[in-house]
């Protein structure tokens, strides 16, 4: 038998992810988004979300073992998503998990969404080895985290997330009050093109000395867009016109700011050279040119993987899965459910004491193409 | 062999013999918890069945999160072992496994109908009266929703007695299906009988705060 061949399930939020990976090759990333359903509403709505996983589920399994030339027979292990994320959508996936695992008899895997960001990295071929440790800054709509990562399978370490807004939420948010539609991201960063990131100088979330003790290395960009909302208002009652790009171009600068801030003052704390990007905000162009800039200034090597494995994606769950089973990780039990809180530590959720660790044959063969752990 | 899913009312799974005969008939009373218990059901029918020609789906209607667990897991089943699926309106279990016990006590239910709790202050229910030619219950009316205050009066009108349900039998789910399919009928739509739009809140105008 070759490197395990391990098809993973993705429902944390708008996107429905099925991927195929053969150990660290990637044989199909395919994504159904409903955001398109969610752009009247500004933003994603659970239910909606929910019901547009259940729909797009078995089409888009389908397409996926087409894609990566493979039959159901074939898997060797599923794996899903438990958490974190949206409880109803996470419940989709993990019915389907169980649904496939028990109909195919094969080992399952539930694995946690945010250790999977980290995973994809190691789908990109041409990236060479992931070193650790490495510090990971994780930014999307539904999550904004700074992780410490000493081994994928095994060692985690969460060193800040957002205290309320995620990231790319505070982009949707601002985008309405600026009247642009959603998602915010690619909107603001339109309008931002002709504006001057320095013309108003937006708030920090989180970053003054007080509270270094304890928020170091957490996010809050609450703050932020209530003081944009204010800025905004303030114009219109003195009758002006919002400058629309520098408005967006000042916001973005300080989102952008303190992100790559707190990596890299992460990276410095902990004497790690290496910061991998993942999420789906890293398809902000800002974000990646000032992380690159202000990293190399640092010392600190950079990571991004390919954008598509970037966004919520199912590859990166049969990749972090795929891994679990090449150093030998027992499969999870039936008896799991979705956690939309799932900490990070969590890499994989209810292994199964008396489940048969992988055959010696899966784990000697994955280990010698891809060079495993 | 049939396999039998529902969880509109906590989570069910059977598993029934082409002639009718109930291998496995499995319930969590939990009405929470689909998400965690679906798996174990599930192989436990497997194991009674480990060659199913179909497999039948209780498509609701009940509170959409439950629900969409047993129906994601059903049709992604019956992918994984190529069979087709025989998706059956939860209430006409209820109306079946209704109808079976009047024939063996001998009572008579005359026309009914089957009620669910639908949340939200109100209810779902479904009007039923007899077994046709096919063994199926006759639907009068579809599945539909009622504030709860009103459910009795709408019922004396249809003069329809009322049966509240608390559990869906998937055995008699996977017993309906199977004289659908012997019969050649379609008794539900692929899509779950959700009732209701999702329930959400368009975008509005920012709020101020100054
Ligand atoms: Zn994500």
């Amino acid at each position: 038998m070759n490197a395990p061949l391990v098809l993973g399930i993705e429902t944390s939020c708008d996107e429905t992810g099925i991927g195929i990976v053969r150990g660290r090759q990637l044989l199909s990333n395919t994504i159904a988004s409903s955001m398109d359903e969610h752009a009247r509403y500004g933003g994603v709505v659970p239910e909606v979300a929910a019901r547009a996983h259940l729909e797009a589920l078995q089409p888009s399994i389908d397409t996926a073992l087409a894609e990566a030339g493979v039959t159901l027979a074939d898997l060797d292990a599923v794996a899903v998503t438990s958490g974190p994320g949206l409880a109803g959508a996470l419940m989709v996936g993990v019915g389907a998990a169980k649904g496939l695992a028990v109909a195919l008899d094969k080992p399952l895997y539930a694995v946690n969404h945010l250790v999977g960001h980290i995973a994809a990295d190691i789908l990109d071929a041409d990236a060479g080895e992931l070193e650790y440790p490495t510090v990971a800054l994780l930014v999307s709509g539904g999550h904004t985290s700074l992780l410490l990562v000493r081994d994928l399978t095994s060692d985690v370490e969460l060193l800040g997330e957002t205290m309320d807004d995620a990231a790319g939420e505070a982009f949707d948010k601002v985008a309405r009050l600026l009247k642009l539609p959603y998602p915010g991201g690619p909107e603001i960063d339109r309008a931002a093109a002709d504006g001057d990131p320095t013309a108003i100088r937006f708030p920090r979330g989180l970053s003054r000395a007080s509270d270094m003790a304890s928020h170091r290395y957490d996010f809050s960009f609450s703050g932020l867009k209530t003081a944009v909302a204010r800025w905004v208002e303030q114009h219109e009652a003195a009758g002006q016109p919002v400058p629309v790009a520098d408005v967006a171009a000042s916001f973005r600068e300080a989102v952008v700011d303190v992100l790559v801030t707190k990596a890299l003052d992460a990276c410095a704390r902990h004497g790690v050279p290496r910061l991998l990007l993942g999420g789906g905000v890293i398809a902000n162009k800002r974000l990646r040119d000032v992380a690159l800039e202000r990293a190399a200034a640092a010392g600190v090597a950079v990571r991004i993987p390919p954008l598509r494995l970037c966004t919520d994606n199912g590859a990166m769950i049969a990749a972090l899965a795929a891994e679990l089973i090449s150093s030998g990780r027992r499969p999870s039990t039936l008896a799991f459910g979705a956690d939309s809180t799932l900490p990070v530590t969590e890499i994989q959720v209810a292994e199964d004491a008396d489940a048969e660790p992988p055959t010696p044959a899966t784990v000697a063969d994955a280990a010698a193409p891809g060079g495993a752990p | 062999m049939i396999i039998g899913i529902d969880t509109s009312l906590g989570t069910a799974v059977a598993a029934i013999a082409r002639d009718g005969e109930v291998l496995v008939d499995e319930q969590s009373a939990n009405p929470l918890g689909h998400a965690e218990v679906i798996g174990d059901l599930l192989r436990r029918a497997t194991a009674a069945a480990p060659a199913p020609a179909h497999v039948a789906i209780g498509m609701g209607p009940g509170p959409f999160t439950g629900l969409r667990v047993g129906i994601a897991a059903a049709r992604v089943y019956a992918l994984g072992r190529g069979v087709p699926i025989v998706p059956v309106p939860s209430h006409d279990g209820v109306a079946l496994g209704v109808l079976l016990g009047d024939a063996l006590t001998h009572a008579d239910t005359g026309r009914f109908a089957v009620v669910t709790d639908a949340r939200r202050r109100e209810f779902a229910f479904s009007v039923y009266e007899g077994l046709d030619d096919d063994g199926l219950p006759v639907r009068l009316a579809d599945a539909a929703l009622s504030p709860r205050d009103d459910l009795d009066a709408r019922l004396a009108d249809l003069e329809a007695v009322r049966v509240d349900a608390t559990r869906v039998s998937a055995a008699m789910i996977a017993l309906a299906a199977a004289r659908a399919v012997d019969a050649g009928r379609t008794l539900a739509g692929a899509e779950p009988l959700y009732l209701r739009s999702p329930d959400v809140v368009a975008a509005h105008a920012p709020k101020r705060v100054s």
